[in-house]
């Protein structure tokens, strides 16, 4: 159904013009500055189109036909060719990975978080024996790279799925739990330095109120701790929207015609090769394209939380 | 604060603590073991070999090679990302029209840094698939397709990118290709982390240095570099950990996934191969406790070596 309208989606590119020839400041007194700020914008807007050119040259390519792309990489669609989409939501399903990757997403951001605070939160304010041992087994956790401990998990989770079926390979409930056991160490590590940082006072005069331990972390250091909980859940988020080993290894079909419940990166490169064996590129960027606005489109209208959290993550 | 405190613990460890310990120490700890073993990987058939699987490493060609792939990483991934990620952060912060009010950041910053972010919300999968498009070796991909255009390129000999084994400066080509990739992706983060600290920097301190005739570049070197020092070694041990692993881009990217003909094997490619495509389990679980050791090794290198009495405004 290739349409006759010519419209090539390329996004509009929101490199910001320098303003015209502003009023001079300082005199001559500041001619550095202005040269400078000519050669800022000037590398400023070359980053900024080596980071956007190549993603709406995709998104482009996504709406040509693949004798087009390979005739003319660089020129319009000849029509926006829907069929892209449509082969890369039944051949790739596009919408099948969208699905898995939000279930096991929702459940392991909020488990992350809950489990991640809680321990956080008790190593950070109480004394007990072992308390050091167990933050320093959370930190060192930090520091190993997953792969290592691939295939034992693999172990792992294969016998558990002997005894408990919803614990073993190709089980959401299982990916939520892995991915939450991966997300610890960082997020214990993160919301310990916050809880310490907060003030006794508070938690005194609620205990001295009546308040339990457990209403006094809920009703009090929970919200409290808001801004540290909002950074690192954003930080979370895109962690496990980017895990592609852990669901590659574990979310695998395992016979009696189950479907393998693969997560969108998992399956975006499935797609990529097969699609490219087949030389199908079309559909591969139409994928492509499904899984990047959405995430582009809730990155932008959050950038500033988005930012400040994963920075600040960082830095703590 | 006494009463009911040790069940209450009890209660808020237990549900995490459990997950951490059969998820991710006892895999780590199989590992350990394992090393000492010859395990093929899915059988329960293993004898004890005592260390020979850590004197093989030490005459492992491949396992070296693949080493110093991951050295070179080390050294260039950080070196050219926080080098870009400050210059633009400088660029953003300080390189506005300076007016009576001093120093200013540019015009459209904010928008700048929505911009440069992007790659790091795009999922791994997203960005893999978006360069193996631009580095097509047979003269349509984008890249290809663009330099033969500009006649910068001969069309029968279009670059090899990712398949280019021959050697660039003492190092594979195809691992300076994929460099690109890893700063392209990560620059904007890291620009995003050095801005924050730099807006942290109070104003009065450039005033004063401006005051006394220090120039911007002056002020960077002396005033912005040193009170970012922080952020800066943060930024050096992430980057770190970046370079130990590149397992994603190495494996989606290059031919026979190290190729071509080894020339991009790190670590994990190595590791993931005897494991799994050659069932040599015990050594690569050796192979992994050795990573594990120069990772611990190299964070605490980076760790008190940067450290030292902090700054406070």
């Amino acid at each position: 159904m290739a349409t006759t309208f010519q419209t090539p989606p390329v996004p509009v590119t929101p490199a910001p013009g320098r303003p015209a020839s502003g009023p001079a400041v300082g005199g001559g007194r500041d001619l550095g500055g202005q040269v400078l700020n000519v050669f800022s914008h000037g590398f400023l807007v070359t980053w900024a189109l080596l980071v956007i050119l190549p993603l709406g040259w995709a998104v482009m390519s996504s709406f040509k036909t693949d004798a087009e792309i390979v005739r003319d990489p660089i020129g319009p669609p000849s029509g926006l060719h829907w069929e892209n989409f449509s082969t890369a939501w039944t051949t790739g399903h596009i919408g099948d990975l969208f699905f898995n990757t939000i279930v096991v997403m929702a459940g392991g951001v909020f488990l992350t978080m809950l489990f991640g605070a809680m321990a956080a939160y008790v190593l950070a304010r109480y004394e007990f024996p072992g308390n050091k041992l167990i933050y320093y087994s959370f930190v060192a956790g930090l520091t190993l790279p997953i792969f290592l401990a691939i295939v034992p998990l693999y172990q792992v989770v294969a016998n558990l799925g002997n005894s408990v079926r919803w614990l073993g390979l190709n089980q959401y409930p299982m990916l939520v739990l892995v991915y939450v056991a991966y997300s610890l160490p960082f997020t214990v590590f993160f919301l310990h330095s916050f809880f310490r940082s907060l003030p006794t006072a508070i938690a005194e005069a609620a205990i001295v109120d009546g308040a339990s331990h457990t209403r006094l972390f809920f009703q009090v250091m929970v919200p409290l701790a808001k801004p540290g909980l909002i950074s690192i859940g954003i930080f979370n988020i895109i962690g496990q929207w980017n895990q592609w080993l852990l669901p590659t290894v574990l979310m695998q079909a395992q016979g009696g015609g189950e479907e393998k419940r693969a997560m969108l990166a998992q399956g975006l490169i499935d797609l990529q090769v097969n699609q490219g064996y087949q030389g199908d590129y079309g559909a591969l960027f139409a994928g492509m394209t499904m899984a990047m606005l959405p995430i582009l489109v809730v990155y932008v209208s959050f950038q500033r939380q988005v930012q400040a959290g994963l920075t600040g993550a960082t830095l703590k | 604060m006494r009463h009911g405190k040790y069940p209450f613990i009890a209660g808020f460890l237990a549900a995490p603590l459990a997950l951490y310990v059969i998820f991710l120490i006892s895999p780590y700890a199989q590992t350990v073991m394992n090393s000492f073993t010859n395990w093929g990987g899915f059988s329960n058939q293993a004898e004890y070999v005592g260390t020979e699987n850590y004197a093989r490493l030490l005459k492992d060609e491949l396992f070296h090679a693949a080493l110093w792939h991951n050295v070179f990483f080390l050294v260039a991934l950080p070196l050219v990302t926080v080098t870009l990620a400050l210059f633009f952060a400088f660029l953003l912060n300080v390189g506005g029209r300076g007016g009576r009010a001093g120093v200013r950041g540019v015009f459209g910053s904010g928008l700048y840094k929505v911009v440069f972010f992007f790659p790091q919300v795009l999922s791994v999968a997203i960005i893999v698939i978006l360069w193996d498009a631009l580095y097509r070796t047979d003269g349509q991909g984008l890249l290809n397709w663009l330099l033969i255009k500009i006649g910068l390129l001969d069309p029968l000999h279009p670059l090899q990118f990712t398949n280019n084994p021959t050697p660039f400066l003492g190092v594979p080509q195809v691992l300076w290709w994929l460099l690109i990739i890893v700063v392209w992706a990560n620059v904007g983060f890291y620009l995003v982390l050095f801005s924050a600290a730099m807006q942290s920097i109070p104003k009065d301190i450039y005033e004063a240095a401006m005051l006394d005739g220090a120039t911007r570049v002056h002020t960077f070197f002396r005033v912005t570099l040193p009170l970012l020092r922080d952020s800066v070694s943060v930024a050096w041990v992430y980057l770190g950990f970046l370079a130990l692993d590149m397992f994603v881009w190495v494996f989606a990217l290059t031919p026979q996934q190290g190729g071509p003909n080894h020339a991009s094997e790190v670590f994990a490619t190595v590791l993931f191969r005897e494991a799994f495509t050659r069932g040599q389990f015990g050594y690569a679980c050796a192979m992994g406790v050795a990573m594990a050791v120069f990772a611990l090794l190299l964070g605490a290198v980076q760790l008190t070596a940067t450290r030292r009495e902090r700054i406070e405004f």
